[in-house]
């Protein structure tokens, strides 16, 4: 039984599709990443989860709990970081901890061990008279998540938790998701750098108000269909319009000093056909590499591919403004 | 030829340094990428080199301009495209060229075809009489750097140019890019995305204000990278983790189901590893040694400092 379950969640605003229909089963324990664009329906998409957004349609259930219906149950059971969290700035480190303890009841000797404990926890203990307001933007971030901590919750929903972060304090936050994870925390958490997904066990790409697909990271690489070459050489737009014509040819694209060009996964030793080719062609190049396409390649795939395929059906987009 | 020269620049402000003693130089039609943090010190560098802000010391060469000497001269021959460019909302796109491209001091008949052109190049024509406001995020990025390209500029300095635009619109962007350094426009592009930093020619790392490395990427990441990068991947997880954060590493990450792990002397310590891991029960079923990240060399060149 999944920790937490959607079906068919849908929400509109006015005649904007904001989610157009997603279905998540996301395990106990389990890390769980949504990427996708800005205005992809992330946030919409974690508010309903979160009970602060009614659904137009569809159903939710955290740890059993119907959240549609009765979203007050699942305060308890659930730990919700916004992207605006919001933070006291004239409170200092401790006092915004003292402030979510007394809202969820955390009272006592329990509160002092707890707080004690995610001020360790975040790497905030040196700095708990500072007011929020001084904190630099990743410890903002790690005193937000200690907040949302505070009530010992089984679930945990974290929108663009790193955006705006340097990439110092973003490994660090991973770390403490990381720990989180280890302790048996369900953790969703979306983002809009690529890079990112492969630190989940799961990831769903969202796109226009829809999850196109969801896979371990591992198997991100296979969305792509054929094999990735990248190509080094001085002159890449000569490559480029010599490769469109290498027999079993897929696409290409410049990627910084080298083009990547993508072949038909059934060509045998597809570098040396290549460089062949190439060669016939009169072209030089330093060197031909297989290679394994990034994230965001296999998101541009899956998207090209989709239009191609409603277009293919005589489908019409959604059109989807945010 | 090279078409940006900046040696020993540094520029205070009171007691805070902003940018720390600089030097690199970016060839004509190269993509140049300036990879930071907020507040590393990028948008400061950008200002020096566009004539904008005096430097505290150091020399900046511009298309063979002293940007210190003669700030005055550079402006015109430089594209530059803000973080938050000044677009009219309430004027169309066509309108938006118009009113820059007078302000670069075109006029007639010279400024209507050369209007043609950006919007060809950008393929917003059929978008031309549409408010500015009704464009979604990617095309308005476009229009922007349409309106920087106006008057031809030999340098065109962008400033976190795709920060919130999705990944289509983001290569498409980049595609717009390559075309330009093809026909020999040099490009400096500042960006806190490491992804996309892995696109420019050649790139510099800057934090604080310093620079940690200058190079092209793969290179970098072969020379900058103290020690290596191992990926872990185990039965269990979350039984190797806590083995590894307690073997003295430099760093320990989960990825998923596997685990990255990054220290000095790193292929020399692997049985070792492993042989603790079965010895906690991890289930190990492979360490292999990987290539860094942009952002693993980022980080090791950070901690060391």
């Amino acid at each position: 039984m999944s920790t937490l379950f959607c079906r068919n969640l849908q929400r509109r605003f006015g005649k904007t599709v904001a989610v157009a229909g997603v279905d998540l089963d996301i395990a106990a324990g389990e890390m769980y990443g949504l990427i996708g664009p800005d205005g992809a329906g992330k946030t919409t998409l974690l508010r309903m989860l979160a009970g602060v957004l009614k659904p137009d349609a569809g159903t939710i259930r955290m740890a059993g709990v119907d959240v549609v219906r009765q979203p007050e149950r699942v305060r308890s059971l659930l730990g919700y970081m916004p992207q605006r969290f919001s933070l006291y700035a004239d409170l200092g480190v401790l006092e915004n901890l003292l402030f979510y303890a007394d809202i969820f009841g955390v009272r006592g000797a329990e509160r002092r061990q707890r707080i004690e404990r995610l001020l360790a926890f975040a790497r905030l203990e040196d700095f708990r008279d500072r007011p929020a307001g001084q904190l630099s933007g990743g410890m903002k971030k790690k005193l937000a998540l200690a907040c949302a901590l505070i009530h010992r919750p089984r679930v945990l929903l974290l929108d663009e938790p790193t955006n705006g972060v340097d990439p110092i304090s973003r490994r660090e936050f991973w770390d403490i998701l990381a720990d989180l994870h280890l302790e048996g925390v369900t953790i969703l958490v979306t983002t809009p750098y690529m890079d990112e997904a492969e630190r989940c066990q799961r990831v769903g790409l969202m796109h226009e108000g829809r999850i196109l697909r969801q896979d371990t990271p591992s198997a991100l690489q296979t969305w792509v269909p054929g094999r990735m070459l990248a190509v080094y050489a001085g002159d890449l737009a000569a490559i480029a319009a010599a490769v469109a014509s290498f027999p079993g040819h897929l696409d290409h694209h410049t990627y910084g000093d080298r083009l990547h060009v993508f072949v038909a996964p059934d060509l045998t030793d597809p570098e040396a056909a290549l460089a062949e080719h190439l060669r016939a062609c009169g072209l030089s190049f330093r060197q031909i590499l297989s290679d394994t396409p990034r994230l965001e390649e296999a998101f541009i795939h899956l998207i090209a591919h989709r239009e191609d395929e409603s277009i293919r059906a005589g489908a019409r987009l959604p059109s989807v403004e945010l | 030829m090279n078409a940006v020269v900046v040696e020993h620049l540094t520029k205070r402000f009171g007691r805070f340094v902003a940018v720390n003693d600089i030097s690199f130089t970016v060839a004509r039609g190269e993509i140049f990428g300036f990879l930071g943090p907020n507040g590393s010190g990028k948008t400061t560098t950008i200002r020096m080199l566009l004539g904008l802000l005096p430097p505290t010391s150091g020399q900046a060469r511009v298309l063979d301009v002293d940007v210190v000497r003669h700030p005055e001269r550079i402006a015109r021959r430089v594209g530059y495209m803000s973080q938050k460019f000044s677009l009219y909302p309430d004027l169309t796109v066509e309108e938006n060229l118009r009113f820059y491209g007078r302000t670069y001091g075109l006029r007639g008949r010279a400024l209507a075809r050369r209007q043609d052109e950006v919007l060809a190049l950008i393929g917003l024509e059929a978008q031309r009489r549409r408010l500015t406001a009704a464009l979604a995020g990617g095309w308005k990025q476009k229009l922007a750097l349409a309106t920087a390209l106006l008057h031809r500029p030999e340098l065109l300095v962008l400033d976190e140019p795709t920060a919130g635009v999705d990944p289509i619109n983001r290569r498409e962007f980049w595609r717009l890019l390559y075309g330009l350094a093809g026909e020999g426009v040099t490009v400096f592009v500042t960006t806190h995305y490491m992804d996309e930093a892995e696109q420019c020619h050649r790139l510099a790392l800057i934090h604080n204000g310093v620079l940690l490395a200058v190079g092209a990427p793969d290179v970098i990441k072969q020379t900058h990278m103290p020690g290596q990068v191992v990926e872990v991947l185990c039965a269990r997880p979350r039984v190797a983790l806590p083995v590894l954060r307690a073997a003295d590493l430099a760093e320990v990450a989960l990825y998923g189901e596997r685990i990255h792990i990054a220290g000095p002397n790193l292929e020399h310590r692997l049985d070792e590893l492993r042989a603790r891991l079965e010895a906690a029960g991890a289930g190990v079923i492979a360490l292999r040694v990987i290539p860094p990240s942009l952002e693993d060399v980022f980080i090791a060149q950070t901690s060391t400092r």
